[in-house]
């Protein structure tokens, strides 16, 4: 009898009922469709493009992009330019100061202070980017142009401008994560040897949250490459290389958003911006993918 | 040495008033914006701009259709993405934590985070509005605001069950209690509220959204209300966009209005979740 009832007993450990394998593979489905997702996304988007990497038109150090000349041209760098030159100024505004805008929040002011000022960085972080476009249009670029003395306030720089506080929620809560993640008894210990809090900071908690932080900076810049409505509507889309950030420029996305509408299905212009799509696909994915080595690196060290 | 020859006090003290500083260039822009959209668009916003369809070119009139365009975008994408989000998560989380697959999912997820939101539109248009023959329409939109959204629900999500102690998942399990019973009955009901919160801030997002939808599904001027989830709607996001680049000669106090209209409705249901979790905080019994 006794022997009877252990047998039962382990049968019911060891071996799970089948509705809960069913269960746990209905979650692991889930699961791998996210990488399946993101796989369908590059193939169609590959898919879409149609081959048009091959053609002698569409060329990524090609300097002219005029889709409806005949032949028509698709030089990406003019368009990579004009991205890189936003992305670049808006990272140098918002990595510095969001960096130190969270270590103001999350280290040096009280409490009671942060979580209002947690709340103005979420909200900031949900204005669509579409009000952001509209109000860089009808208030910073006329400000601009008479600051500046230029021809038009749709400038490159003036959707920098703009875009830096959209990548500023991005690189301040993450940056906040990476300093709280450094434990308590590293700040204890240098408190405890007579280091004033700043001091603390400085030599102790930033250098621990190096690649946090690190990873924070790239998943802002990440964001800023990508946007696009509020730089369709303050670059000034104009498909020329600017030689200063005063000019106005046309980016990856904009083009897209902009020229996707004017296309037929399986045309050499959609096609060219389906091939767009691809190499601004794979920008993000390699910076993302980096700022995930960070993050990895971040948590070994801490264990 | 250097930090010998400054008093570590003043250093601290100017250290402090700079960094507040910046902290101030950072978020008076913010208070500025909301401060000048709900000031000038005001006084154009009453019930019947509200509740009335848009004429004259968009130039008069309200944004009705477009509220509505909104509201079943949101709700599409929530249907949509929730269900498989917080599967993901529940997998991530309770089943597999530190699996080689997982370590892989989470990967990808942080990579559909980062894929700009026009690549969505464009895979949108590619996938349901073309190679699938959904047309633009309310199924395109609302599976591509899902799939840009996925990262956002299953992240948060994920941060809601890890929320939940251990002991008490190893006091279930001890008690005989399955896996799957123990998620269930005990996590899932002590991580509800994080998970919400997370549903929350996925549908103010999606409501802000232009690029996804530009090709997918908003309609430029469509003054009447979807009959099937094959129709075309308007949005307010697009909206703006659409009278404040296509359309000339249009009132800039009604421009503002749409501002703030989609900045009221998306900054509304935002505040609620930073209620919701203010709340969690407040009744954390752990």
């Amino acid at each position: 009898m006794k022997n009877i009832k252990l047998k039962k007993h382990k049968t019911e450990t060891f071996k799970q009922p089948l509705s809960e394998k069913i269960t746990e593979a209905c979650l692991r489905f889930a699961a791998w469709l996210c990488i399946f997702f993101i796989a369908c996304i590059l193939y169609f988007l590959v898919k879409e493009s149609g081959g048009v990497f091959f053609s002698d038109i569409f060329t990524i150090t090609g300097k002219f992009w005029r889709p409806i000349s005949e032949p028509p041209d698709f030089g990406v760098w003019v368009l990579l330019a004009g991205s890189l030159a936003v992305t670049l100024t808006a990272s140098l505004i918002a990595v510095p100061l969001g960096i130190c805008a969270a270590i103001f929040i999350g280290e040096l002011l009280p409490q009671k202070f942060r979580e209002f000022l947690k709340v103005i960085v979420e909200f900031l972080a949900a204005i669509p980017s579409v009000v952001i476009g509209f109000l860089g249009m009808i208030i910073l670029a006329p400000y601009i142009k008479e600051a500046f003395d230029l021809k038009t306030g749709l400038t490159a720089f003036s959707a920098a401008l703009m875009l830096a506080w959209m990548a500023m929620p991005t690189i301040v809560s993450l940056t906040e994560d990476a300093l709280r993640s450094v434990p308590d008894t590293l700040r204890d210990g240098a408190l405890a040897l007579g280091a004033t809090k700043w001091q603390m900071i400085t030599r102790v908690l930033l250098p621990t949250a190096k690649p946090g932080i690190l990873a924070a900076a790239m998943l802002g810049v990440g964001r800023v490459i990508g946007e696009t409505m509020a730089v369709l509507m303050i670059s000034g889309n104009s498909a020329r290389i600017p030689s200063s950030i005063m000019e106005p420029v046309r980016t990856l996305t904009a083009t897209i958003a902009a020229e996707m509408g004017e296309t037929v299905k399986g045309d050499e212009h959609y096609q060219a911006l389906f091939g767009l799509g691809v190499v601004l696909f794979i920008i993000t994915l390699l910076i993302n993918t980096a700022a995930d080595r960070f993050i990895n690196k971040k948590y070994t060290e801490e264990s | 040495m250097n930090f010998k020859k400054q008093n570590p006090i003043n250093q601290q003290k100017r250290a402090t008033f700079g960094l507040g500083l910046i902290t101030a260039i950072v978020v008076i822009p913010v208070l500025l914006i909301l401060g000048v959209v709900f000031v000038k668009g005001i006084s154009v916003i009453d019930w019947n701009f509200l509740t009335t369809e848009p004429t004259n070119g968009l130039r008069e009139g309200g944004v009705f259709p477009a509220i509505v365009g909104t509201l079943i975008l949101v709700v599409g994408a929530v249907v949509w993405s929730v269900p498989f989000g917080v599967a993901t998560a529940i997998y991530l989380v309770e089943y597999s934590p530190r699996s080689r697959a997982a370590n892989l999912v989470r990967l990808a997820i942080l990579n559909l985070a980062g894929v700009p939101s026009v690549v969505y539109g464009l895979f949108g248009l590619g996938v349901f509005v073309i190679a699938l023959k959904f047309g633009a329409s309310i199924l395109a939109g609302t599976l591509t605001l899902a799939l840009m959204g996925l990262p956002v629900i299953v992240t948060s999500t994920a941060e809601a069950l890890k929320a939940v102690p251990d002991r008490f998942r190893e006091a279930s399990l001890a008690l005989g209690a399955s896996k799957w019973q123990t998620t269930r009955h005990v996590v899932l009901p002590n991580s509800i509220q994080g998970i919400l919160t997370g549903i929350i801030l996925e549908i103010s997002r999606a409501g802000g959204e232009t690029a996804p939808i530009l090709f997918t599904v908003a309609a430029f001027y469509l003054p009447r209300l979807p009959q099937s989830i094959f129709d075309q709607v308007m949005a307010l996001p697009m909206h703006l966009f659409a009278i404040s680049t296509q359309v000339p000669n249009i009132g800039l106090d009604v421009r503002y209005a749409v501002a703030l209209t989609l900045l009221f409705l998306v900054l509304g249901i935002n505040a609620v979740a930073i209620s919701i979790r203010a709340k969690i905080r407040k009744n954390r019994i752990w």
